[in-house]
């Protein structure tokens, strides 16, 4: 078992890993006992929330908490920054909006509780691996955690147990056993070159170089074939088009920007100075933006559209690579505050849309865009949510998008990186064309009145917060924002 | 009350009733009517306070941070309030109309949802502090907008939608690059701050210039400068009430007050003039109006020559501005609203001809005059008043646009002026005309393309009321010019207080 390194475990580390590691008997408790109703479901996971938000208020006390666990001769590093806690908060929000989610969801898609119990272990696995991803400090702890989060992943998503659910499941698992040998393969040529895998270490000792360099493209590799980046984003739109949706929900708002959140970690810590690299990974995300853009614009299903766009919105964070990358420091402080309020917004905006577009197909019984004729009368609630959850991945006021990407532009009209203001307004464009077109398709009057079948109205009511959390976080921006900026910055 | 309260009250009514309206049945019929224009009195007695308050020296002003060195700002200045003044007023009459109007159609929940989203939009954008602000209801405004004009859901409104967004939203895009930019170099800039700008130096000077056309061509889109008016004519496919909001508070007026924002409280007319920007908007402006005109008397449809008469009217407040002077700037100010209160009341003449006789095109309207005479008297009060005949308003905006060119020496202006007039009355004497003393079916000649008797008097009484509510108050704002608070004697102070060169 483990010990604590430091004798004197502070009441704040312990109540960390107390919550970090809760969601696994909670959902193993699930397992057990299916919930049936939203509220109980809702209630255990309230409290989570609330200790992240008074750990945040520790940390704008003491700074950041860190510290080290032995095992065996292994020590394994961990610390919570502002970032990392307000990435915490923001992942207990939607495993707790999913979660209730998902017990509506059962019901409407009338699936027996035995078969559906295997979500609830799979999401607890799922939770603490996000959490472990966001304390862990080296790259071992790193690696379990990555490894923890894609099999509960692959999991969830073979779940439906449908022809196509378990195509595309496998070829996921593929995909994501691929990216993990690269990034084996990295961890051993770091380790073998410097001794040591905890990230503050190796960014003291690592040395620019050739190993270094192969090291962090290995490692790059294999994180941006989980995160989807465009050219490696094969897998995301069939796993998004065919799993449940509280699982497309959760997969593309937080399982996708696990990996870049860990990439950008060893980025900042391994090869600040890389600006070639880096500018191929902006080149990387400014196709995704215009590929994603164009496909998504493209779909002809509701589901497809918002997998697309997910492929294009990632697109936007990776623009901070170059704009971190040997900048003055007050483009690096606006990139920096620009990518993780787009990640958040982006994270809660496209779990709001997964949810409300799931509301759509299942009430109208159809996922074809032309299908969606005459919803906006039937089914307002579900559309509108549709719609302001699309406000933010718009990037329109007042939004996390919209501030997000005020803070882009401004981060590349001070470095004078043209290129990325002309992706910018092309990814605008398009995310428009692909909104309004589904938009479009809903306002139709003149189809004839087809059955619907309203889904519960929970699950419409979760997915509204949702997507209006995500617009107050574009004027509140201040408040995670200003955490941020006296956490450090890069 | 505190300041910054009761700007918040006054914006969140509208916000408060969009979301209320939202959250009713579809069926609840009355009690939206009641919300609605329950609403719609508070908060034009919340926004009479305010001038109130105002003329007394008072300041209302609130504001929080968004971003570090970037403040979201509420305040309420003489030129805001005046601007809020014509929507809340506007507001109300058309929120009568529109109940009116839409007795009985379907989605009336989706649209008095989003026309109060709208109303809150433009009270937004003209109590926004900074630039900011202003785009982050401008761009509200396009959003809440686009329902409505879809509202039919027919094939040519979707399409006449996608034509209004790719506009809008392209100018939105260009408008926030605009500003980032000049955030960029100059910081955060309140409305009002002239100084900022006025100090860079000579080197800068080029970059100001080329970024004041960037921010001229993302508002010159809702104003609906040529060229870039496509989306304008279009958009007349939306119901009667949503094309007299379109065009007489909201969208229309906006790009309009965002140019005057810009070149008096962003810029400093000194600073405009200096960099020779002023000549350029002269320019743009006379085209525009020329243009506008032409465009109009080629159209056969009532709703579409209205609609390019829009666009050259507007573009009177451009020219205006352009006009380096006190009197040009009145002019400005004051058409903001002259401009508001007649073409309000020519769009609702024109809804209710549609609605009560089913009359589209110009050459049905033969005869009107007799079946519908007081619609018929309000739009004869607005269309005299388009192209200037005392005492009407529209007479004051020309006169003070004519001294004013003569003021800051560009005569020929007066050529522009009198060429528009003479096409105004080109297009809007036959329609005239035709109301008056041609002989229509109730003279026994023809028929009415799709007659509805409703209501006891000439068309139903939502629709009559706020129709000659309109024309009477661009008649007494025009009799009533010099009595404290009318629109020119708010403009003069506006301009007496704030912006004399």
């Amino acid at each position: 078992m483990s010990v604590p390194l430091d004798p004197s475990l502070s009441v704040e580390a312990a109540v960390l890993w107390l919550s970090l590691l809760a969601p696994l008997p909670l959902g193993l408790v699930a397992w057990r006992f299916p919930p049936r109703r939203m509220l109980p479901v809702l209630l255990a996971g309230a409290p989570l929330p609330l200790v992240t938000l008074w750990l945040l208020s520790r940390l704008a006390v003491d700074g950041g908490l860190e510290g080290a666990w032995s095992l065996g001769g292994l020590l394994l590093h961990w610390r919570l920054d502002a970032l990392a806690g307000l990435l915490l908060l923001l992942t207990q929000l939607l495993l707790l909006a999913s979660a209730a989610y998902a017990v509506g969801h059962r019901r409407a898609i009338a699936v027996a509780e035995r078969d559906f119990a295997g979500f609830w272990p799979l999401l607890g696995g799922l939770a603490a691996a996000l959490g472990l991803i966001w304390v862990a400090a080296d790259l071992l702890t790193l690696y379990a955690a990555l490894e923890l989060m894609g099999l509960c992943a692959v999991g969830m998503m073979l779940l439906p147990g449908t022809a196509q659910a378990l195509t595309a499941g496998m070829r996921y698992l593929l995909y994501a056993l691929v990216g993990s040998l690269a990034w084996l393969l990295g961890v051993a040529l770091l380790l073998g070159a410097w001794g040591r895998l905890d990230l503050a270490g190796l960014a003291a000792d690592a040395e620019p170089g050739a190993v270094t360099g192969i090291a962090m493209a290995l490692l790059a590799a294999g994180l941006l074939l989980k995160a989807a980046i465009f050219p490696l984003h094969g897998w995301l739109v069939p796993v998004h088009a065919s799993a449940w949706t509280p699982v497309s929900a959760l997969h593309g708002a937080l399982v996708v920007k696990a990996s870049f959140f860990i990439l950008m970690q060893l980025w900042q810590r391994l090869v600040p100075e890389a600006l070639a690299a880096a500018w191929l990974l902006g080149g990387l995300g400014s196709l995704a933006i215009l590929w994603g853009g164009l496909q998504a614009w493209r779909a002809s299903e509701l589901k497809q559209v918002v997998a697309w766009s997910t492929v294009g919105q990632l697109g936007y964070l990776m623009l901070a690579f170059p704009l971190l990358a040997g900048t003055s420091a007050a483009v690096a402080t606006l990139a920096w505050q620009a990518t993780w309020l787009q990640l958040a917004g982006h994270a809660l905006a496209k779990a709001a849309m997964f949810m409300a577009a799931g509301n759509l197909v299942l009430a109208v019984g159809q996922s074809r865009l032309g299908d969606l004729a005459g919803t906006s009368r039937w089914l307002p609630l579900s559309l509108m949510t549709f719609g302001i959850a699309a406000v933010t991945l718009m990037g329109l006021p007042p939004s996390a998008g919209f501030t997000a990407k005020w803070l882009l532009l401004q981060a590349a009209i001070l470095a004078g990186q043209w290129p990325w203001v002309v992706v910018l307004v092309a990814g605008t464009l398009l995310t428009v064309a692909y909104v309004f077109r589904v938009l479009r398709c809903a306002l139709v009057e003149d189809a004839p009145r087809r059955e619907v079948r309203p889904v519960p109205g929970g699950m419409d009511l979760i997915a509204l917060m949702l997507a209006l959390a995500a617009l107050a976080l574009g004027l509140g921006a201040e408040w995670p924002l200003a955490l941020l900026r006296e956490g450090g910055l890069p | 009350m505190s300041g910054g309260l009761l700007l918040l009250a006054t914006l969140g009514t509208s916000l408060l009733t969009a979301v209320l309206i939202f959250l009713l049945p579809e069926r609840a019929f009355r009690a939206r009517t009641g919300l609605n224009l329950g609403a719609a009195l508070i908060k034009l007695s919340l926004v009479a306070w305010m001038v109130w308050g105002l003329s007394r020296g008072r300041g209302y002003a609130v504001e929080f941070p968004v971003l570090e060195g970037l403040a979201f700002v509420l305040r309420a200045d003489a030129l805001g309030i005046m601007f809020a003044g014509l929507s809340s007023l506007l507001w109300l009459f058309t929120t009568v109309y529109a109940i009116g109007y839409l007795e009985d159609s379907p989605n009336r929940k989706r649209f008095f949802g989003f026309f109060s989203l709208c109303v809150a939009s433009t009270l937004g954008i003209s109590l926004a502090g900074n630039l900011f602000t202003f785009l982050v209801f401008y761009e509200l405004l396009t959003l809440s907008t686009y329902p409505l004009v879809v509202h039919r859901g027919t094939s040519k409104a979707l399409a006449a939608g996608k034509v209004y967004l790719r506009f809008t939203l392209t100018a939105g895009l260009v408008l926030m690059i605009g500003m980032v930019a000049l955030h960029v170099l100059a910081g955060d800039i309140r409305f009002g701050q002239r100084e900022i700008l006025a100090e860079f130096g000579p080197e800068d000077r080029l970059l100001l210039v080329g970024l004041f056309w960037v921010l001229i061509a993302g508002f010159g889109v809702k104003a609906a400068l040529v060229p870039l008016h496509g989306w304008l004519p279009r958009a007349m496919v939306a119901p009667a009430p949503v094309s007299a909001l379109l065009h007489a508070v909201a969208v229309v007026k906006a790009g309009a007050f965002g140019i005057v924002r810009l070149v008096y409280d962003v810029y400093g007319i000194e600073l405009s003039a200096e960099l020779g920007l002023l000549y350029g908007l002269v320019a743009v402006a006379s085209v525009t109006i020329l243009f506008g005109s032409l465009r109009a008397l080629a159209q056969q449809e009532l709703k579409p020559r209205l609609a390019y008469s829009t666009v050259s009217q507007v573009a009177y407040i451009v020219l205006g501005i352009g006009l380096f002077g006190p009197l040009g700037t009145i002019a400005a100010l004051s058409h903001l609203l002259h401009q508001g209160l007649m073409k309000i009341t020519l769009f609702f003449c024109a809804g209710n001809y549609a609605e009560e006789l089913g009359i589209h095109r110009i050459d049905e309207l033969d005869g009107a005059g007799r079946r519908m005479p007081l619609t018929s008297l309000a739009f004869s009060v607005g269309a005299l008043g388009m192209i200037g005949v005392p005492p009407v308003v529209g007479f004051l905006s020309k006169w003070y646009l004519g001294t004013g060119a003569i003021q800051a020496g560009m005569p020929w202006v007066i050529a522009v002026l009198v060429a528009s007039s003479l096409l105004n009355a080109a297009y809007f004497l036959p329609i005239l005309g035709r109301l008056w003393f041609r002989p229509g079916p109730d003279h026994g000649v023809g028929a009415w393309p799709e007659e509805r008797c409703l209501g006891r008097l000439e068309t139903h009484a939502w629709l009559l009321v706020p129709t000659l509510a309109t024309a009477l108050f661009s008649l007494l704002a025009g009799m009533l010019a010099g009595m404290p608070f009318s629109p020119l004697e708010w403009a003069s102070r506006v301009v007496n207080a704030e912006y004399l060169p």
